[in-house]
């Protein structure tokens, strides 16, 4: 059901005293809900719980031919699919706009922010390297999908173990099912939090209704490891006003350390 | 002549009453008893064909669903959103299996042809009745008090089914809800329920106590707790 | 020769049973089924409208189920999108389901049901369908029954119940030697309304075989009955 004018209004009546119509505070998220390896055929795995937005996140490895820019690397592949059981909107079909936007923007904070060692992910330089095959699937959709699905990749990544490979008629090839106990090498833990707009003011971790209400949105990607970074901005709809963009950024980076708290308690990491 | 009842017989007669049920479980035997909705009779057996809540009442045999799609019936009070225009109405969302459509000879106001989106716009939210159910929609109507546009307040939405416990019996949860909020509610047999309060305090403590309702419906004592919950959460803001 | 089972299981046991309703909160309802290490979680929306409007059926719902795997539900990584099997696989699965739903009671309008196989150890349509039976239950929808599915065959030289990955590729000698049988039933009446056969085999060990999931499916039909009737009594 499309947000109707009455809804609209009211939540932008509540957001202008600072209320939410579930009561959070403006940068305040829902119960983060997290569990790992959630497909033993995967190298790595996690489903990510926000509130009730639901998203899984898988790691394939497999062995392939470099891309031709660069011959030393490892590569790194991401998907993502807005499930139809997801929400009564989603149709099934290859991923629509939402979907690849949703994958590139995930792609791009992991990559820039160099979390992946893609060099050590080299075996033969030109001829055969690692790929790293990220499969984002969303279960269930309440809202602020981009960073339950981030985390979700996160945590996959973290916890992937690279697949047994061997000599096969003159070719190295992967063992399927098998693991080795050498993990994916991880640089650092980025982070990628979302803010909305409503009548003037931004929120973190917008519901489905509140997402349809906002009048704009965009995702900051850092990480803190060394010194405070921004490594990907992405601006979805609306106007952001220059006075805004300080704002916007601190409140990007007090979500990240929520996340950040929330996984030391969920998983001491 | 008469063939002797076992006691344990008449026991087992009346069963699963206030259990929960699946499709294709015997949930009571005898041929006194009477099929109410959600189960049918194959011999001496009733069988039920829904899960849900069975109930059992002078021989009334029902299963009350706990989930599903709303299913509409003529009288219905159900809220919905207008999606579309044709030439003779719109064509209204009611959360239903059908579209619903209100007839510009059912909207109340005296209007031209061509001015259907100046009265009701796409996207605007209207509290109907259900006038009448064909094939391929749901044929609404604005001819009474009490119906017509919504213009302020908030919606929520809960499973259609938990909308007669939100409700009560003889209203008696919801109007605990609105006496002690002082708010207005309609509850749309569809699910979609309208809340307008003093403020938006009120709107959002009548709403928590909707959404608790609707996610403990088998609590006993419900009403009791709900106005316990109520109380506090009023207190706590003054 | 099959002495035992990789997994020591008795021939006609199946794996530790899990089911469970009410996983996916938007949906009318849903459902996750597990036979050891294979999870299958199946989702319905429905009734609603169905477009194109050709396609309506003015004398019942269409019922349609929709199977597929996460990529990384399985060793070697399955490209996100149909394949010829899962086409077929829903379609098998859809044919299912239908008997056990009173699709008459609605006119031009569909029910849609999705599966997603979230981990795989073969019999992966079976727990799909026991997740559908469940999610279509969940949903309120009016049905004549349930009905539960489970895969039965001959590894070697037995016949067993709930073959997992390991048994379904077992050979001998280097030549195949398992024959993989999905069966679902009505969990009432005990109709057949799902049967499929890959492999090779006789008539005696073939009706040997439906008997043997006849009394497996009694078990899976048991814990669904359980999943339906857990609904939480305590305060939310």
């Amino acid at each position: 059901m499309e947000i109707s004018k009455i809804t609209k209004e009211t939540l932008a009546n509540l957001i202008k005293e600072g209320k939410r119509i579930d009561e959070r505070k403006l940068d305040e998220f829902r119960k983060i809900n997290v569990k790992l390896n959630i497909s033993k055929n995967a190298e790595g795995s996690a489903m990510v719980e926000i509130g009730k937005t639901k998203v899984v996140a898988g790691v394939k490895i497999d062995l392939m031919q470099p891309f031709l820019d660069s011959p030393d690397e490892g590569v790194l592949i991401v998907n993502a699919e807005l499930l139809p059981m997801a929400y009564q909107e989603f149709e099934p079909g290859p991923p629509g706009t939402e979907a690849i936007e949703l994958a590139r923007i995930v792609d791009r904070n992991i990559r820039e922010s160099g979390m992946i060692d893609l060099k050590k992910l080299c075996i033969e330089e030109g001829k055969k390297v690692y790929a790293i095959f990220l499969d984002i699937f969303v279960l269930n959709h309440e809202g602020n999908l981009i960073d339950a699905s981030f985390l979700a990749s996160v945590l996959a990544l973290l916890n992937s173990y690279l697949p047994k490979i061997e000599k096969r008629y003159d070719d190295l090839v992967v063992v399927y099912g098998q693991k080795t106990n050498q993990k994916l090498p991880i640089k650092k833990i980025p982070f990628l939090v979302t803010c909305y707009k409503l009548n003037g003011k931004w929120f973190l971790d917008a519901t489905l209704i509140e997402e349809k209400a906002a009048e704009a949105k965009i995702s900051i990607g850092f990480s803190f490891e060394n010194g405070k970074k921004i490594h990907a901005i992405q601006k979805f709809h609306g106007l952001i006003d220059f006075d805004e963009l300080e704002n916007i950024i601190n409140l990007c980076e007090k979500g990240c350390m929520e996340i950040k708290n929330s996984l030391k308690n969920n998983l001491k990491i | 002549m008469f063939k002797k009842v076992d006691k344990k017989e008449i026991i087992n007669m009346i069963k699963k009453d206030r259990e929960i049920t699946y499709p294709g479980e015997v949930i009571a035997s005898g041929y006194e008893y009477l099929t109410g909705e959600g189960c049918l009779r194959e011999g001496k057996d009733i069988i039920a064909i829904r899960h849900g809540l069975v109930s059992i009442e002078n021989n009334l045999v029902k299963v009350i669903p706990l989930r599903g799609v709303y299913w509409p019936r003529v009288g219905n009070v159900v809220i919905g959103q207008i999606k579309d225009v044709i030439f003779n109405g719109w064509l209204v969302d009611i959360l239903a299996a059908h579209m619903g459509f209100l007839p510009i000879t059912e909207c109340g106001e005296f209007i031209e042809r061509e001015d259907l989106l100046s009265l009701y716009d796409i996207n605007d939210v209207i509290i109907a009745k259900i006038k009448r159910i064909q094939p391929r929609s749901i044929v609404l109507t604005l001819k009474e008090k009490g119906l017509g546009k919504i213009t302020s307040g908030i919606l929520i939405k809960i499973d259609a089914a938990k909308v007669a416990r939100v409700i009560g019996k003889q209203g008696s949860m919801v109007n605990a809800i609105k006496e002690l909020t002082n708010t207005k509610i309609v509850v749309g047999q569809n699910g979609l329920i309208w809340i307008k309060g003093p403020n938006a305090d009120m709107e959002l403590y009548a709403k928590e106590a909707i959404e608790l309702v609707a996610q403990n419906p088998l609590y006993d004592g419900l009403t009791d707790k709900i106005k316990e919950f109520l109380k506090q959460k009023i207190s706590k803001s003054k | 020769m099959y002495e035992k089972r990789f997994d020591n299981r008795a021939f006609d046991e199946t794996r530790p049973i899990t089911a469970e309703v009410g996983v996916i909160e938007n949906a009318d309802g849903s459902a996750l089924f597990a036979f050891g290490d294979t999870v299958a979680i199946a989702a319905v929306y429905g009734p609603r409208q169905l477009y194109p409007q050709h396609l309506q059926n003015p004398e019942k719902a269409l019922l349609k189920a929709y199977y597929d795997m996460l990529s990384f539900s399985v060793p070697e990584r399955k490209k996100p999108g149909p394949t010829r099997r899962s086409i077929e696989i829903s379609d098998v699965t859809t044919k299912a389901l239908e008997p056990a739903i009173m699709l008459d009671k609605f006119q031009n309008c569909v029910i849609d049901v999705y599966i997603q196989i979230i981990q795989a150890n073969a019999s992966t349509r079976t727990a799909g369908i026991n997740a559908a039976s469940l999610a279509l239950a969940h949903a309120g929808l009016p049905m004549h029954d349930l009905v539960c599915s489970v895969s039965v065959g001959k590894v070697g030289d037995k016949l067993v119940v709930d073959l997992t990955k390991e048994e379904e590729d077992y050979k001998e000698n280097g030549v195949k030697a398992s024959t993989d049988v999905a069966v679902a039933m009505l969990g009432k009446s005990k109709k057949i309304s799902l049967l499929q056969l890959d492999g090779e085999i006789s008539k005696e060990e073939l009706l040997k075989l439906i008997e043997l999931a006849r009394k497996a499916c009694e078990k899976i039909y048991r814990e669904q009955i359980k999943a339906l009737k857990q609904i939480k009594q305590k305060w939310v």
